[in-house]
């Protein structure tokens, strides 16, 4: 009874995407404007939206958005609890979960942000604090590099992981972003000297390492699996999908037993058995970076290496098309668009509709791994028709 | 001369509203560092809470340990995210762990040159440091190489 291939993502669809603050439009109209973008590449009259999922405290509410589309009947608005940005494929998941429980039939997944309308993320400018960030902020413990940087750096102590292994990822993000016209780094390249030189943020993470902030909007239209093949693009079935807290990920104070990882031990186990796939199956995977540490300890955790293998298997030439397993194939949150990792759900979606800018051959899955080190994290798996 | 490690104007901490987290800073006042300890099952946990994750017991008081902790992990610092550090230069952040207290954790600041080769590992004595002249006062624990 699981949500196993009842589910697909009939359409993806996004605003242009914009540096932080730099949108000329409101971040109302960006969200509007990716939905009917999502519904036109779906075949879908928007119109039949009956349902919202989002994360993040997304600002851009289902009422709202119901009232401005006009819409007859919403069955469904969700918001996933806490994990910030992580909570990206978490969305698609409960959206999928709806869908399969018979509560919706057309379900808007989106995120939508507009910095300089809003602020942005990086910046602290509070001056007292209390509960979790009382035991980190007084320590100078302020932005969310440096609340990962450390679980990174005990990653790579535990199992001798290199700095070379988080710049194949960040390589390989700007490396797809050249072949990407959406993407805020299309037309600007990264190579190793560069990012060797670029500025420490908080060790481990380079510059290079740290996500964009950015303005836009995204957004996905899930559909009953028999729907899907009325429509015009090639099915892309959620194949299992949800969320996770691992044992005391959340303890404050970096009090988690397992403290030099992303999390995803359980989550992983639990959608491989949800699926049907095996690490081995996973024909592209799209990794939130947050920081691309993230995605190291994340795609350990997936099964796609052993972790005293890492520095052998991160090399930009096996994460890159033609590689062992490309990963964020559009440029991903480095080098596409921080849309608080939306960028990375469309572009798996249209891996497995064979829409891809950087379109990998015979795509039939697709490991969409959510914001890492957060609690809770998320995480998908999309297939195509021939794994079902 | 700056007695604190990071310059002042950082974020002052606030003890929680419902006083589940005063005693921690109220000992760090007097120069002594409390934690949780479950007197149901004598388990030590950080950060506090109002049950023992260990045995689910309510009954969860404070008791005082030692500073001296090992280094967990450790970062070292360069953008400044506050208006305050923005002269700071780098700066080491450390997570502590308390081997004699059922491994909790902190984190702290590894005094001394920010640039030091740092170990996870590294043994270490805390050293209480006053802010005397922010609204309210407070103290922090911070660390040196034992
Ligand atoms: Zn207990």
């Amino acid at each position: 009874m699981t949500m196993r291939g009842k589910v697909a993502v009939a359409g993806v669809g996004e605003t242009k995407y914009y540096k932080h603050g730099q949108s000329p439009d409101p971040e109302f109209k960006l969200a509007l404007e990716a939905v009917l973008n999502a519904c036109k590449h779906a075949g879908i009259n928007p119109r039949e939206i009956d349902g919202f999922s989002s994360y993040s405290n997304d600002r851009s509410t289902s009422t709202r958005l119901a009232a401005a589309l006009g819409l007859e009947d919403v069955g469904v608005s969700m918001m996933q609890w806490e994990g910030g940005g992580g909570g990206n494929a978490g969305a698609v998941a409960n959206a999928a979960a709806a869908i399969n429980a018979g509560m919706a039939k057309c379900v808007v997944v989106l995120r939508s942000l507009a910095q300089g309308q809003f602020g942005r993320f990086g910046l602290f400018p509070v001056n007292t604090v209390s509960d979790w960030r009382a035991f980190e902020a007084p320590w100078g413990l302020l932005s969310p590099a440096q609340m990962f940087a450390a679980k990174m750096m005990r990653f790579m102590h535990d199992h001798g992981v290199q700095q070379s292994t988080m710049r194949s990822v960040a390589l390989a993000a700007y490396r797809h972003a050249q072949n990407n016209p959406r993407a805020v780094m299309y037309g600007r390249q990264l190579d190793e000297e560069k990012y060797d030189n670029s500025r420490w943020i908080a060790e481990p993470f380079h510059l290079y390492d740290c996500c964009q902030e950015n303005d836009g909007a995204a957004a996905m239209i899930l559909v009953p699996a028999e729907r899907a093949k009325d429509l015009p693009n090639k099915a892309c079935y959620v194949l299992a999908g949800g969320t996770g807290i691992d044992y005391r990920s959340s303890a404050w104070a970096g009090n988690t037993p397992d403290y030099g990882s992303s999390n995803f031990n359980h989550l992983a186990r639990r959608l491989y058995e949800m699926s049907g796939i095996a690490p081995g199956d996973v024909d592209v995977c799209q990794g939130y970076e947050n920081f691309t540490g993230g995605v190291v300890m994340g795609m350990v955790e997936f099964g796609f290496c052993k972790p005293d293998e890492a520095n052998e298997f991160f090399t930009v030439e096996n994460l890159t098309v033609g590689g062992k397993l490309p990963i964020n194939t559009s440029g991903g949150n480095l080098a596409e668009c921080y849309m608080h990792g939306f960028g990375l759900l469309n572009e798996g979606a249209r891996q497995i509709m064979g829409q891809s800018c950087n379109q990998v051959e015979n795509a039939n899955v697709v490991a969409m791994i959510g914001g890492p080190m957060v609690a809770p994290i998320s995480a998908c798996i999309f297939g195509s028709e021939d794994t079902l | 001369m700056s007695t604190s490690y990071l310059n002042p104007g950082a974020p002052i901490p606030i003890p929680q509203v419902d006083g589940l987290d005063k005693p921690y800073w109220d000992g760090l006042r007097q120069e002594k560092l409390m934690v949780q300890r479950c007197n149901a099952c004598g388990k030590h946990q950080w950060a506090p809470e109002w049950i023992c994750h260990h045995c689910l017991s309510f009954d969860v008081g404070y008791v005082e340990i030692k500073p001296e902790a090992v280094i967990y992990s450790w970062e070292r610092n360069w953008h400044p995210p506050h208006p305050a550090l923005k002269d700071q230069g780098p700066y080491l952040v450390i997570l502590v762990e308390f081997p004699e207290a059922d491994n909790i954790r902190m984190y702290g600041n590894l005094l001394g040159d920010p640039m030091q080769d740092v170990k996870i590992g590294s043994k270490l004595t805390g050293v209480y440091e006053h802010h005397e002249d922010t609204d309210p006062p407070y103290s922090l624990i911070q660390w040196k190489l034992a």
